[in-house]
């Protein structure tokens, strides 16, 4: 087999196999881990039944789904109304190639870089292009349905979507700057140069990235086009059986892509923390594939969490948030890390250290203030108090 | 494998698309095989759009929606735009240094001006 077919199009394809098998896998997976979790947070025991610890109630669920009867509202545009999950589906599955999961993989003789494609030098860009024409997806699907909420869910959520893609690009930019390149491969081994993962000195530019990032998947507490006191199931009403699973894969495909980029941006990629640090050198016994994915795991576990701390934004405030100040913050961060970057190395060390100091400063503020009493007339304070 | 420029770099996007293809094929190949294991019963009812058991009585089409919409799409032509002018600025920022920064900074200005005034003129806001 000649060089240039097996590297440009069998690799690809296993490689697109085994990611839409890893997300439809990993999204079932993931719903049973939030709804145990959710479970214990809300201090009752979620799916308990179906298998060792309900493990295998997402199975149930799958299968449940697929039979499901598939109804397409009579005055619904057929062909946009198909068109709509899988634009939003597409885009998720291909950003998870775009970004590097590990080094290199050597398998039957044949060795490949852990990631989609050849490391690209615009890979970020990239990724930023095609995890956007999600929103499409998304009105499109509210549009054709021809049905009140889900018009409304999906205008709603394309304000939302593109309202958040510009803290989202700025912040991105940060971590552009301190390592001069949008290839995603490149930005790991700058963390890696630099001794210090870039979350450090863009303390801010990663919690932009991730509050947006928590925005562009519809998720709680900016779950607004799902509200469903007001809107039903927003953009997905007229969506049923396996049309609806494909929706539901893309949500959790999306929440992995922006985790592993903020992973790659933020946290290193796969490398170890302390990568420079020698006497460290025994966390090498994990592969870096293991370290890129716990690291992508722990944020969605963070996902989860948001979803059971926070109570749901109103529409009002949630274009506030993004337009009134996460703009402003990250056009200020811009400048901070533009100074950082432009003094060198020392610069970024820091930057890091005085935002990481800020941020302890702030938690011991908050843990040293005394308690307010506690008022018994609120619902979840009369709640622990019953449970002491 | 990273290449800059030439027709290397037009064949670097080749996985990609092959990539995608099958990210595009997936949900398609599910569709159709799920078919075979459903039943289908539609009646008039289960077809109509949901509006909460009330029989509609217009197209969804037929209604008008917000302006504010479109002008919150078109403040993010316009922001998305500057942020796209600022990422080949980052990459060169080594070689432009204080140079670079006094340029983004002139730049920036302009902008948050033009931010300032969207702002005070209440198209931020959505009450």
């Amino acid at each position: 087999m000649s060089h240039t077919l097996l590297h440009n199009v069998l690799i690809p394809f296993i490689k697109g196999l085994v990611t839409v098998v890893a997300v439809g896998l990993a999204a079932g997976v993931l719903t049973w881990i939030e709804r145990r979790l959710l479970g214990r947070l809300q201090i009752r025991k979620g799916p308990n039944r179906v298998g060792p610890q309900g493990f295998f109630q997402w199975i149930a669920d799958t299968i449940k789904l697929i039979f499901k009867e598939d109804i397409v509202p009579s005055r619904a545009e057929k062909a946009l109304h198909l068109l709509g999950p899988l634009l939003l589906f597409t885009p998720a599955v291909v950003v998870l190639g775009l970004v590097p999961w590990g080094p290199e993989l050597t398998l039957f003789g044949v060795t490949t870089p852990l990631h989609a494609a050849a490391d690209l030098n615009v890979g970020l860009l990239l990724i930023l292009a095609v995890s956007t024409i999600g929103v499409y997806g998304i009105i499109l699907s509210g549009w054709a349905s021809n049905s009140k909420y889900p018009l409304l869910g999906g205008l709603r959520s394309a304000a939302q979507l593109i309202s958040y893609e510009v803290p989202m690009g700025l912040a991105v930019v940060s971590a552009i700057l301190m390592s001069g390149s949008l290839s995603m491969v490149e930005i790991i081994e700058a963390q890696r140069k630099a001794g210090v993962w870039f979350v450090f000195p863009g303390l801010i530019a990663f919690f932009l990235y991730f509050v947006s990032g928590v925005a562009e998947t519809n998720r709680t507490p900016f779950d607004l086009p799902e509200a469903e006191s007001e809107l039903v199931g927003g953009f997905h009403t007229e969506y049923s059986g396996f049309r609806w699973a494909v929706f539901f894969m893309s949500e959790y495909g999306n929440m992995i892509s922006i985790s592993a980029v903020a992973t790659t941006l933020f946290f290193g990629g796969w490398l170890r923390p302390f990568p420079n640090v020698a006497w460290l050198s025994f966390l090498d016994v994990i592969p870096a594939f293991f370290w890129f994915s716990g690291k992508v795991f722990l944020f969605l576990l963070v996902y989860i969490w948001f979803r059971a701390t926070f109570p749901r934004y109103r529409f009002d405030q949630l274009m506030a948030l993004g337009w009134k100040t996460l703009i402003p913050i990250s056009l200020g961060n811009l400048a901070l890390v533009a100074i950082a970057v432009l003094w060198g190395a020392a610069g970024l060390k820091v930057l890091g250290a005085v935002l990481v100091l800020l941020v302890a400063a702030g938690f011991f503020a908050v843990w040293r203030r005394p308690a307010r009493p506690r008022s018994s007339t609120t619902m979840a304070s009369s709640n622990v108090e019953v449970r002491a | 494998m990273r290449v800059h420029g030439g027709p290397e770099a037009v064949e670097s996007y080749i996985p990609i698309l092959f990539f995608a293809a099958i990210a595009a094929l997936f949900p398609v190949v599910m569709l159709v095989v799920m078919a075979l294991f459903r039943q289908q019963a539609p009646n008039s009812t289960k077809l109509s759009p949901y509006e909460c058991g009330v029989v509609s009585s217009t197209d969804a089409h037929d209604h008008r929606f917000s302006v504010r919409y479109y002008l919150i799409a078109v403040l993010f032509v316009v922001f998305d735009v500057e942020t796209v002018f600022l990422f080949p600025w980052a990459v060169m920022y080594d070689k432009l240094l204080l140079f670079g920064l006094i340029e983004m900074a002139v730049f920036l200005y302009i902008l948050v001006l033009g931010y300032v005034y969207v702002w005070k003129r209440g198209a931020l806001s959505w009450a």
